[in-house]
C-alpha cells in the first residue's frame, strides 16, 4: 500500500492549485457577495481542459483518472466552493451518465461539447415533494409519436439556468406488483436548453455556494426527440442512483477542499494574531484544536481518494462514495465552525474567507444525498 | 517548421534566495521552476505551433531533476524534450553552457531557436546570444512580439525607451522577454501524456560529438565568481512630517535630486 502520489498526480495538483490561486481566489468573495455565476472562470476552465478531466480523449476529454478530477474539485474548493460544485455537477452528474449509459451517437453529440467546456451540464432528479424520497417524484414523460412529452418540475438544480444539457429523470410508466401495489418506473432523458415547453422558475437564494446557479426547471408539454432517452426505458432510477454515487465523490472532494482551505487559513491567522502578548498559535487550546482538525482533514482526504480509486477500478462503489461524502462533509462543517471560533470576531466578518467557508460547508451535508442518506447506504451494506 | 526552445530550471527566487557557505546558490532548499523568460519563449513557440503546426522541441542542460520541468513543457504542448546532463558538464559558466547547448542544437533540425533573455539565477543574458554565435546565426534579443512571415520572422525588439522592428530570415535565434506573453497553463491530459506517452531524451557528454572538452564544465569556464550575495537589505529610510503641499514639494525635490524626473 502506497499513500504517496506519483509525479504525474503531483504535477496535476500543482496545476489546479496554481489555477485556483491565480484565477479563482481573487473572485471568490465577489462571487459570494454578488451571487453572480463565475462565467469567466468557467470559460477558462473549459479552455484548459478542467471541464472534462476523467473523460476519454476520443470524446474530447483529458483522458485522466477519477483521482485527478477529484483533486481538481478539491483544489478549486479550497478557495471557492462555488467553482468546485460547478465542475462537480457538470462532470459527475451530466457527463458521467452519458458516458456510462449513452449510445455512441449521444456520446458524440453531447460529451465532446461538454468535456471541452463548450457546453455546461446539469442533472435534475429532486422535486419539491421528492428529496431523499426520490421515488416520490411526479414529473412524467409520455411517448407521443416520435417525441417524449415531459410535464412536471424539478427544483434545487445546480448549474440550473446556465447549463445547456440536462439529465432529467421522469416517470415513464406505472405498473402494479402481485399485491396490487403501484410502482413508478422512471427513465432518464437528455434535455437541451431551448426545448419547447422547457423553462426556468425562480432562482434560489442560498446560504452558501451563492455563485452557483440554482434554479427550478419547469416542463410544460416539453417535447424532446424519442432518441433523447438515456439508457433503457424504465431504468432511470438505477441510472440516477449510480450517477449520484459518482457525484458524491465529487461533493466529498468539494467538502474536503473547503475543510483544507479553512484549516490553511487558521494556521496562517493563529500565527499572526496576538493576544495576551503572544500569538494565539502559542496557546495550547489553539494547538489542540488545530491538531484535531488536521487529523480529521487527512482522514477525509484518504477516504475521498480511496473512493476515487474505487470508481476507477470497481463497478459498484456506493459504500466507498457514501463513506467519503459523509465523513468529508461533516469534517468540512466541523472544521469551518471551529476555524471561525479561532478567528473570533474576525471570523464572523465577511471580509475574512472563513465566514463564507462555514456557510458553503453546510450544503455538503445536504445535497447529493444528505448525511442521513449516506448513513443509510453504509449501514445497509453493513447489515445486509 | 522546427522550433527549438532552450529552457532552464532555476530556483524560485520569489521566496528569497539562500546560499551555501561557499557562496554558491543553495539550489536544494529552493523550489525549482521554469525560468520565466524561457517560459515566455516556450509560449511564443507554442503560439507559432498553434498557428502553423510547427514542431516544438524543448532542450535543457541541467541536473536529472530537470526532467520535471521538461515534462511540464510537454504538458503545455511541446512535442519533444531533450535533457543534456552529465557530471562533466557541471559548474559551467555562460561560455561552457552555450558551447554545450549549441553542440546539442546542432544535432537537431531547426528553423528557429528561442531562448529566454536571461535566467533569474544568473541574470547574465549571455547564453542566448552566445548559442547564436556558436551556430553562426543572426540573433534578435529582447523580443516582445514575434511573427512568422514566410521564411522570416518579424520581431518587436524592446528597449527601455523605444523598440525596433527587426526582420530576419530563418534560421535565427530570438531571446524572449517574460513580457512577451502570458504563458498558458498545462492541461490535465497534457500532464498525463507527458508521463504516460512521451519520453525525455537524455544526452550525455558522449552524445555531443561536435564539442571540445576545453569548452565544457567548470574547467572550461573562464568566469570566476569572487562573491555572490542577495539583495542588500534597505535601511530604515527617511521619515518626514509635513503638511500635504510641503510633502509633495519635498518629494519632487528629492526626485529631481536623484534624476528620477
Amino acid at each position: 500500500m502506497d499513500f504517496t502520489l506519483d509525479q504525474k498526480h503531483e504535477m496535476a495538483r500543482g496545476l489546479f492549485r496554481d489555477f485556483a490561486e491565480t484565477e479563482v481566489k481573487p473572485l471568490a468573495q465577489e462571487t459570494d457577495e454578488t451571487e453572480v455565476f463565475p462565467q469567466v472562470t468557467v470559460d477558462k476552465m473549459g479552455r484548459f481542459g478542467f471541464m472534462g478531466i476523467p473523460v476519454p480523449k476520443e470524446y474530447g476529454g483529458q483522458g485522466c483518472d477519477p483521482l485527478t478530477y477529484v483533486m481538481c474539485v478539491e483544489e478549486l474548493s479550497k478557495v471557492c466552493a462555488t467553482t468546485g460544485v460547478i465542475v462537480s455537477a457538470h462532470t459527475s452528474l451530466c457527463i458521467d451518465p452519458i458516458l456510462t449509459y449513452g449510445t455512441e451517437e449521444q456520446k458524440q453529440k453531447y460529451v465532446r461539447a461538454l468535456a471541452t467546456g463548450e457546453k455546461l451540464g446539469a442533472f435534475a432528479l429532486t422535486e419539491p415533494g421528492a428529496g431523499t424520497d426520490a421515488q416520490g417524484a411526479q414529473t412524467k414523460a409520455v411517448l407521443d409519436g416520435d417525441e417524449w412529452v415531459l410535464n412536471g418540475s424539478k427544483c434545487f438544480i445546480t448549474n440550473g439556468k446556465v447549463a445547456d444539457v440536462y439529465i432529467v429523470i421522469a416517470i415513464t410508466s406505472v405498473t402494479e406488483d402481485k399485491r396490487g401495489r403501484k410502482k413508478k418506473n422512471f427513465s432518464a432523458f437528455i434535455v437541451e436548453k431551448g426545448a419547447p415547453g422547457f423553462s426556468f422558475g425562480t432562482k434560489e437564494k442560498k446560504m452558501g455556494i451563492r455563485g452557483s446557479s440554482t434554479y427550478e426547471l419547469i416542463f410544460e408539454d416539453c417535447r424532446i426527440p424519442k432518441d433523447a432517452i438515456l439508457g433503457p426505458e424504465g431504468k432511470g432510477f438505477p441510472i440516477a442512483m449510480h450517477t449520484l454515487d459518482g457525484g458524491r465523490i465529487g461533493i466529498a472532494a468539494q467538502a474536503l477542499g473547503i475543510a483544507e482551505g479553512a484549516l490553511d487559513r487558521a494556521v496562517a491567522y493563529t500565527k499572526e494574531r496576538k493576544q495576551f502578548g503572544r500569538s494565539i498559535a502559542a496557546q495550547q487550546n489553539t494547538q489542540f484544536v488545530l491538531a484535531d482538525l488536521a487529523a480529521k482533514v487527512e482522514a477525509a482526504q484518504l477516504l475521498v481518494y480511496k473512493a476515487a480509486k474505487a470508481k476507477e477500478t470497481q463497478k459498484v462503489y456506493s459504500v466507498e462514495a457514501a463513506k467519503a461524502k459523509l465523513f468529508a462533509a461533516e469534517t468540512a462543517m466541523e472544521v469551518t465552525t471551529k476555524v471561525v471560533q479561532l478567528f473570533g470576531g474576525y471570523g464572523y466578518i465577511r471580509e475574512y474567507d472563513v465566514e463564507r467557508m462555514m456557510r458553503d460547508a453546510k450544503i455538503t451535508e445536504i445535497y447529493e444525498g444528505t448525511s442521513e442518506v449516506q448513513r443509510m447506504v453504509i449501514s445497509g451494506a453493513l447489515l445486509k | 517548421m522546427n522550433i527549438v526552445v532552450c529552457i532552464k530550471q532555476v530556483p524560485d527566487t520569489a521566496g528569497g534566495v539562500k546560499f551555501n557557505p561557499d557562496g554558491t546558490l543553495d539550489r536544494a532548499s529552493m523550489l525549482a521552476i521554469m525560468n520565466p523568460d524561457d517560459k515566455a519563449g516556450l509560449e511564443a513557440a507554442l503560439r507559432i505551433k498553434d498557428a502553423t503546426g510547427a514542431k516544438v522541441t524543448v532542450l535543457t542542460m541541467g541536473l536529472p531533476k530537470a526532467d520535471v520541468m521538461l515534462r511540464e513543457a510537454m504538458a503545455m504542448g511541446a512535442d519533444e524534450a531533450i535533457l543534456v546532463t552529465d557530471r562533466v558538464l557541471g559548474g559551467a559558466d555562460t561560455w561552457a553552457t552555450s558551447s554545450t547547448v549549441a553542440a546539442a542544437v546542432k544535432k537537431l533540425d531547426y528553423d528557429l531557436i528561442i531562448t529566454g533573455r536571461q535566467a533569474i539565477d544568473g541574470d547574465t543574458a549571455q547564453v542566448g546570444p552566445q548559442i547564436a554565435e556558436h551556430l553562426g546565426l543572426p540573433v534578435i534579443s529582447y523580443a516582445e512580439d514575434i511573427k512568422v512571415e514566410g521564411d522570416s520572422v518579424v520581431v518587436k525588439r524592446q528597449y527601455e525607451d523605444r523598440y525596433h522592428m527587426v526582420k530576419a530570415k530563418m534560421p535565427c535565434l530570438i531571446t524572449a522577454l517574460s513580457e512577451l506573453n502570458e504563458p498558458r497553463y498545462m492541461t490535465p491530459g497534457g500532464i498525463f501524456d507527458a508521463y504516460d506517452e512521451k519520453e525525455v531524451t537524455v544526452w550525455g557528454r558522449a552524445d555531443l560529438t561536435d564539442l571540445d572538452d576545453a569548452n565544457i564544465g567548470l574547467a572550461g569556464s573562464p568566469t570566476k565568481i569572487a562573491k555572490a550575495s542577495d539583495k542588500v537589505a534597505k535601511g530604515a529610510g527617511e521619515k518626514v512630517n509635513l503638511d500635504p503641499t510641503e510633502s509633495v514639494n519635498y518629494l519632487m525635490e528629492k526626485f529631481r535630486e536623484k534624476h528620477i524626473i
